[in-house]
């Protein structure tokens, strides 16, 4: 670990997305994280996405701002990686035993939880967005994701001026909104 | 465009982006109207959601990338394993599936072969019948008038001879012939060919022209795997007759071409004919012919003829359960026997097969009228 950075440091940097900070948070924890999903029935990919999935519910709790200095980083991604892994075990009904590990656990079930309902409303997000199909797809993502005006949008997408392209947004994000509330109303 | 003007107001309230007088405006509409306040909290709720995917999507990428660059450099464990502890990962994560799917694999494997060797019939026994005679059950009153008339005693001393002779016996009984087939000659000094089948456990070989004389033979030679064997009749009675009419085919024959035979289903000659129906045998045997001609217990050995006289097969059997469905070795194994047959004793060296048909173009009755004479009952005990 670099000497240089705290662990309060660290959580400060991931919060405002610095690659220094996530790069050694990432270099401290994957190895851990790694072995411990791959001695429990787990994959190197599947070790991979358990481990960014801890690294999002870090990045929460970092830029929630009240991420009390109760454990190390390291127990806390540990925690959450093996509560997030026993999850996903019991749902692939793959191992229904506790996960071995070494490492102390803190309780992170609420965390855990908070992640799993965002989670799910990114998903839905998601899969609205990939049912627009294109351009629609493209167009609400550079303007609502990638935050470029609409004049630069227009000339990437060929249209004749700024208000044309506002136009075709306005019916693409109606029937964005359209799909991602009809799902969003159902999961709540 | 009224909606859409409103759209664009309520994103740039949203985002701040109103001077303060507009805003002060706008902020007055939404009270007063409850469509534009509705319209504000749900696209608030929509950007957020939108800005959170957006951050979500680059803290993603910004992981792989981290991910990428810290595998490259080392100093993390690669995520792709390799060698053993590939293995063992694979086998960790794997075990119980692997160990159900063998079991069941198993289970499945006994339960199939069970009921397979429940319901398949015990081929090839059952269903192929070799066609030699059981000459103790189906001898006629003809074959018993035979023995017991003027030929009786004559084959009693020869038998008697013979058994005293080569076995050094003092006397032996009556030798009472159980089953049968035919022979047909490949050599006047007195080389036939038959079925392995007929001969097989034999003490004595006698074989019978339908004429009516009966010498003492013995087996030289014998293919089990193909069914051939051939005979030598060991018989100072027995002269060369001649020359052999029929010639022994080496090339296979045709599909559909016509073929004939003669053989003693019963103990008079039966001239038979038919046509080869598929070139391969018995369970696809390719050693072998189909042959549709009718044929009985006694016709194995009976030579398969085509219409120039050559001998193209050696019948051996047919099928139970299948009307027409006969089969005949082809004659080039008669060769490689002779062949086998002269490299295992120099004393058959001087045996040699016809290779020229003498009946080619003649009719049939004279064809077989020739035959005849060179086709044996094979008979056994």
């Amino acid at each position: 670990m670099n000497p240089d950075l705290t662990e309060q440091d660290l959580l400060k940097g991931l919060a405002t997305g610095d690659k220094k900070a996530i790069e050694t948070i990432y270099k401290d924890n994957f190895n851990m994280v790694q072995s411990l999903v791959i001695n429990n029935n787990g994959s190197a990919q599947e070790a991979k996405d358990i481990f960014q999935e801890a690294m999002i519910v870090l990045l929460e709790k970092a830029r929630s701002g009240n991420f009390e200095l109760n454990c190390q980083i390291k127990t806390y991604v540990y925690s959450v990686s093996r509560r997030i892994w026993l999850k996903k075990l019991q749902q692939y009904s793959r191992y229904s035993n506790e996960v071995d590990g070494a490492i102390g656990t803190v309780p992170v079930e609420d965390d855990v939880e908070e992640y799993e309902k965002r989670d799910q409303e990114f998903a839905m997000m998601e899969k609205a967005i990939a049912s627009l199909g294109e351009p629609c797809k493209s167009l609400i993502e550079a303007f609502y994701i990638q935050k470029r005006n609409m004049q630069d949008i227009a000339n990437q997408f060929g249209y004749t001026n700024a208000d044309n392209a506002k136009n075709q947004k306005y019916k693409c994000l109606m029937r964005l909104k359209k799909l991602f509330f009809a799902q969003f109303k159902n999961g709540k | 465009m009224e909606d859409i003007q409103l759209l664009e107001a309520v994103e740039r309230y949203i985002r701040g982006e109103m001077k303060p007088d507009e805003r002060v405006y706008f902020e007055q509409l939404r009270k007063t109207n409850p469509e534009v306040d509705q319209l504000v909290v749900e696209h608030t709720l929509f950007i957020h959601q939108m800005n959170e995917v957006g951050e979500l999507r680059k803290f993603k990428s910004t992981l792989n990338e981290v991910h990428t660059d810290l595998a490259e450099k080392g100093e993390i464990n690669s995520d792709k394993l390799q060698g053993k502890s590939k293995i063992l990962y694979l086998w960790k994560r794997y075990k119980r599936v692997a160990t159900i799917a063998a079991t069941i694999a198993g289970i499945t494997t006994i339960t199939i072969s069970l009921l397979v060797w429940s319901v398949t019939p015990k081929v090839p026994q059952d269903e192929f019948v070799k066609l030699s005679r059981d000459l103790a059950t189906q001898k006629t009153d003809l074959a018993n008038q035979k023995k017991i008339t003027s030929k009786l005693s004559q084959d009693v001393n020869l038998v008697r001879n013979k058994v005293d002779e080569s076995l050094g016996r003092p006397k032996g009984p009556i030798i009472n012939y159980k089953k049968g087939g035919t022979g047909f000659l490949i050599d006047v000094k007195g080389y036939l060919v038959t079925n392995a089948h007929v001969v097989e456990g034999a003490h004595n070989i006698a074989v019978e022209r339908a004429s009516g004389k009966d010498f003492n033979a013995e087996f030289v030679f014998k293919d089990v795997q193909k069914d051939i064997a051939i005979l030598k009749i060991k018989d100072p009675d027995y002269k060369s007759t001649g020359t052999i009419p029929y010639s022994i085919s080496k090339s296979s024959a045709d599909l559909a071409v016509p073929i004939f035979t003669l053989g003693f289903p019963i103990d008079n000659i039966v001239y038979g004919e038919g046509y080869l129906s598929s070139l391969k045998g018995f369970q696809n045997d390719t050693s072998s012919f189909q042959i549709e001609i009718s044929a009985n217990s006694g016709n194995s050995g009976s030579p398969i003829l085509n219409k120039n006289g050559e001998v193209i097969g050696v019948l051996n059997g047919r099928q139970t359960n299948v009307q027409g469905f006969t089969f005949a070795i082809h004659s080039k194994y008669i060769f490689s026997a002779i062949e086998e047959l002269k490299k295992k004793d120099t004393a058959f060296a001087r045996i040699k097969l016809p290779t020229v048909s003498s009946i080619k173009n003649t009719g049939r009755e004279q064809q077989v009228a020739k035959i005849q004479d060179f086709v044996f009952i094979v008979k056994v005990d």
